[in-house]
């Protein structure tokens, strides 16, 4: 009988070899604060804090289908509100982080309201006014530090080793949470109702999934890992303006590392994060010439290789790292 | 503060933000997309109409029709060799793309113009004004910016609604694949569709940079005025648009007034407000 | 006499799936050809692969001697090939004049006008300012045939006309049908679920089942019971 039923595997051999290599660089990170210089340590900030607001905007667009070009909006809460409690309500700037983000989930309540009126491009254009809106009305504040902004006078309480090995330690928890977050919410039951949305809304609809309820769902979420992410990338900072937190420099560089990485999968981020720190790294000087070049490639890549590098290379070789899909197996 | 004065400012600055938004709702009225780099193009607009001004001396009026012409062809270019490659039901390949563009647009303005504030130079009509009367006046050049808007909103409705072409502009906006069986070559008339969309961003360039002093980095701020007007006056006719633009520059002039860092935000929050109220905008047609 | 359509293995795929698998048929000239078989069977797949709304191989589909399976829809309808689509499919924000002038966007030369079309149904005049969509369905039908009419086609196919319709107006319709054809040498494809109705409008038919033709001959020929053999598979 089951030996001649098809079975259901949800690892792959890549699968394994995937959790495996996580779990050994996991490990390889929480010391790094032991054996990296302060620099170092920075940029590894950077570049989790990147990478899991890469993951929360490829979680809302490439599996939410929420195309939104407003996340600076919770990117800018999130820092704002690590600001606030730290400074303001005296709060420890570390336990902080995941309440900044907890903020920026709960102004993601009724900014859905407002904007999920909206649809398609519509939708996307409106979340970015709504981001808009946060930066001026953050400008207008003076006890936010108007146009300025402001400094992370809570920090100057801790040493400098103190202040980095936490903050490197809350990043590499970043890394986990929202990496590993999307990963266990796809293999949820959530995750099946999404890759049915994906394929179509109404048929989705049709099969009893409730899709206004998820979107909302997936937004909120998205909006709190971008908000911790975005506390955690100005604690780094140290200092934080709305044009900084709220700028139009986030959403291309989501672009880059979504879209050029793969979107729509979960490897596509990082791929798309190493890469973007890679250029930076090499390029970065050249100014307004390396953004050029950044804006033709992601136009390239969007028509040419909209599955993007991580996308192309997982087709060709049937690469799966980290499994979300249900393989049916014939027994053989 | 004089109300009845910040409205007839606002007014008029209305007409200016309609022009922004007549060419984003041509776009979005036949092709159901949204051009991202629709302000950096406007911004665009105003440096080649400064760049001809500067060359040959002409009144900037007079550079309107030749700019009109040459972003008309340019529009056609863009949509042909582009944008009718992210055409499809997916919608995140036009966002990326023309947000890619947007950034290709700035950057090189940036490095080719430098980031200085330029402006164009309408000499004495520039200040020249018409007394209304009771202390009140309007100044002759947003009066034209105003005119204009008119004009170009009822060229628009004759378009669309009494020509061959508008009528194809219709069907294929509703049903693509059976626009075309009946022989409609819909990437060339979507190539139109953008060359009417760049001729009025043409007219708004023009009229921009002689209204504001202007940077490569102002057009993303221009895509979401174009933007809010266009929802605010609901789809369906250039009226709702033209209105939706006027009601915006009189929310940003009344903002204005109340304190010089509200301009922009009292524009968004009307904005949202309508979406809340009445998602479909103020003036849609129902149907 | 060679025919003025023929398909030779044509194949058609929604993605993975396969709805066609090699259909070989003709139409000729003048000829009504109806199309019966169960949901699903690829009828439609069929029509809308001749009409170009998806690319096939180029030799699969000879229309008047010139292949033309990888052509443009637009460049099909250049040839005079027309379709009433499954489902009307109205363009909504059109008047019904305007559903009717886009028919005839080819501005290709033959019998039919607004004034004919409006003289075939009468009901279409007085709301010709109304939004298509605003009409019966029945009168929707109207617009629909009337639009593909106004192309002024060689080849008329015509994709589940009688749905919607009152089997008075149904009689008339494809009475008219019949006069097109005969007097102006159109040729015409009907798909049709009545099959009584497919035998006695159409000249010769062919049943398709699962992607396949299950059976093709004279109309006349065709007995009831060999219809509903090929219906449901054999
Ligand atoms: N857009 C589509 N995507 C995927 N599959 C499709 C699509 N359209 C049709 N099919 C499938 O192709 C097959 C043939 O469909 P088609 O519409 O041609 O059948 P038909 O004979 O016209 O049926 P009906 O009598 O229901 O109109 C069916 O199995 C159908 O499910
Ligand atoms: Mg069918």
């Amino acid at each position: 009988m089951t030996a001649a039923s098809p079975r259901v595997e949800r690892y792959s051999t890549g699968g394994r070899v995937g959790l495996v290599l996580a779990a050994a660089l996991v490990l390889a990170l929480l010391s790094g604060p032991f054996w990296l210089p302060s620099d170092a340590m920075r940029l590894v900030v950077q570049f989790a804090c990147l990478l899991a607001m890469s993951q929360m905007w490829n979680l809302l667009v490439g599996y939410g289908g929420l195309v939104s070009i407003g996340q600076q909006a919770y990117i800018g809460i999130g820092g704002y509100a690590l600001f606030v409690l730290a400074n303001q309500l005296g709060l420890n700037p570390f336990v902080s982080v995941p309440i900044a983000g907890v903020v920026a989930a709960l102004f993601a309540l009724p900014t859905s309201r407002v904007v999920f009126r909206l649809s398609g491009g519509y939708f996307a254009v409106a979340t970015w006014v709504v981001a808009e809106v946060y930066r001026l009305l953050v400008a207008n504040i003076s006890a936010l530090g108007s146009g300025a902004g402001v400094s992370l006078t809570a920090m100057l309480a801790y040493d400098k080793g103190t202040r980095e090995s936490i903050t490197f330690w809350l990043a590499v928890v970043l890394l986990i949470v929202t990496t590993g977050g999307v990963y266990w919410l796809l293999r949820s039951p959530l995750g099946l109702a999404l890759t049915a949305m994906r394929d179509s809304d109404i048929a989705a609809e049709s099969q009893g999934v409730a899709v206004g309820r998820i979107k909302l769902l997936v937004y909120v979420l998205a909006a709190f890992g971008t908000g911790c992410a975005g506390a955690l990338y100005f604690m780094n900072a140290l200092r934080i303006s709305p044009d900084a937190a709220f700028g139009m420099d986030w959403i291309p560089l989501l672009f880059f590392t979504v879209i050029i990485g793969g979107i729509g999968t979960i490897e596509g981020p990082i791929v798309g994060t190493l890469l973007y720190f890679t250029l930076r790294q090499v390029f970065g000087d050249y100014g307004a010439w390396y953004l050029i070049a950044l804006g033709v490639v992601a136009i390239v890549v969007m028509i040419r290789f909209p599955r993007g590098i991580y996308g192309e290379l997982a087709v060709r070789f049937g690469w799966r790292f980290f499994p979300i899909q249900r393989i049916l197996r014939e027994p053989k | 503060m004089n109300w009845l004065d910040t409205v007839i400012q606002g007014t008029l600055l209305g007409g200016l933000y309609a022009l922004f938004a007549m060419g984003l709702a041509v776009i979005y009225g036949v092709m159901k997309q949204i051009n991202i780099a629709h302000g950096d193009f406007i911004v665009l607009a105003a440096y080649l109409a400064l760049g001809i001004v500067a060359a040959t001396g002409l009144h900037p009026f007079l550079v309107i029709p030749l700019a009109i012409v040459v972003f008309g062809f340019f529009g056609y270019a863009v949509q042909r060799t582009i944008l009718n490659r992210t055409i499809g039901g997916d919608i995140l390949p036009p966002l990326v793309v023309t947000y890619g563009l947007s950034i290709v647009i700035e950057n090189a303005l940036q490095q080719t113009q430098s980031a200085d504030p330029r402006s164009i130079k309408l000499g004495a009509l520039e200040t020249a004004s018409v007394p209304l009367g009771g202390g009140l006046a309007v100044g002759v050049f947003p009066l034209v910016m105003l005119v204009t808007a008119i004009v170009v909103a009822i060229v628009l409705e004759i378009v669309f609604n009494r020509t061959r072409l508008g009528m194809a502009f219709r069907a294929v906006s509703d049903d693509r694949e059976i626009a075309s069986i009946m022989g409609v070559r819909d990437k060339r008339l979507f190539g139109y569709a953008t060359a009417i969309s760049f001729a009025v961003i043409a007219i708004a360039g023009v009229f921009m940079g002689i209204k504001f002093t202007f940077t490569p980095s102002l057009g993303p701020n221009f895509l979401l005025y174009a933007f809010e007007a266009v929802v605010i006056g609901g789809m369906g006719s250039f009226w709702g648009t033209l209105a939706g633009g006027i009601v915006l520059g009189i929310a940003q002039a009344i903002g204005f007034a109340l304190n010089p860092g509200w301009g922009i935000l009292a524009g968004h929050l009307v904005f949202l407000a309508v979406l809340l109220v009445r998602p479909t905008g103020i003036f849609a047609r129902t149907a | 006499m060679s025919a003025l359509l023929e398909t030779r293995g044509l194949v058609a795929h929604y993605g993975d799936f396969q709805a066609l698998f090699g259909i070989d048929a003709d139409v000729h000239e003048g000829e009504r050809v109806a199309l019966i078989g169960s949901n699903g069977a690829g009828k439609s797949t069929f029509l809308t692969s001749i009409a170009g709304m998806r690319r096939s191989a180029k030799e699969s589909i000879v229309f008047d001697g010139a292949p033309i399976g990888a052509l443009d829809a637009a460049d099909v309808a250049a040839l005079g090939i027309a379709l009433v689509p499954e489902g009307r499919r109205l363009f909504p924000s059109l008047s019904v004049e305007e559903n009717l002038a886009m028919g005839a966007f080819n501005r290709r030369k033959g019998p039919w006008n607004l004034e004919n079309v409006y003289s075939l149904f009468p009901a279409l005049r007085e709301k010709r300012r109304a939004p298509a969509t605003s009409l019966s369905g029945g009168q929707q039908q109207m617009v629909a045939i009337g639009r593909a009419l106004m192309a002024n086609p060689r080849l008329l196919m015509c994709d589940e006309i009688s749905l919607g319709l009152s089997p008075a107006v149904v009689k008339e319709v494809y009475a008219a049908l019949g006069v097109v054809c005969s007097e102006h040498g159109v040729s015409a494809i009907v798909v049709e679920q009545d099959i009584e109705l497919a035998r006695t409008m159409s000249d010769r038919a062919y049943c398709f089942t699962h992607g396949f033709v299950s059976l093709s001959g004279t109309s006349t020929d065709l007995t009831r019971e060999a219809i509903s053999a090929a219906y449901f598979g054999v």
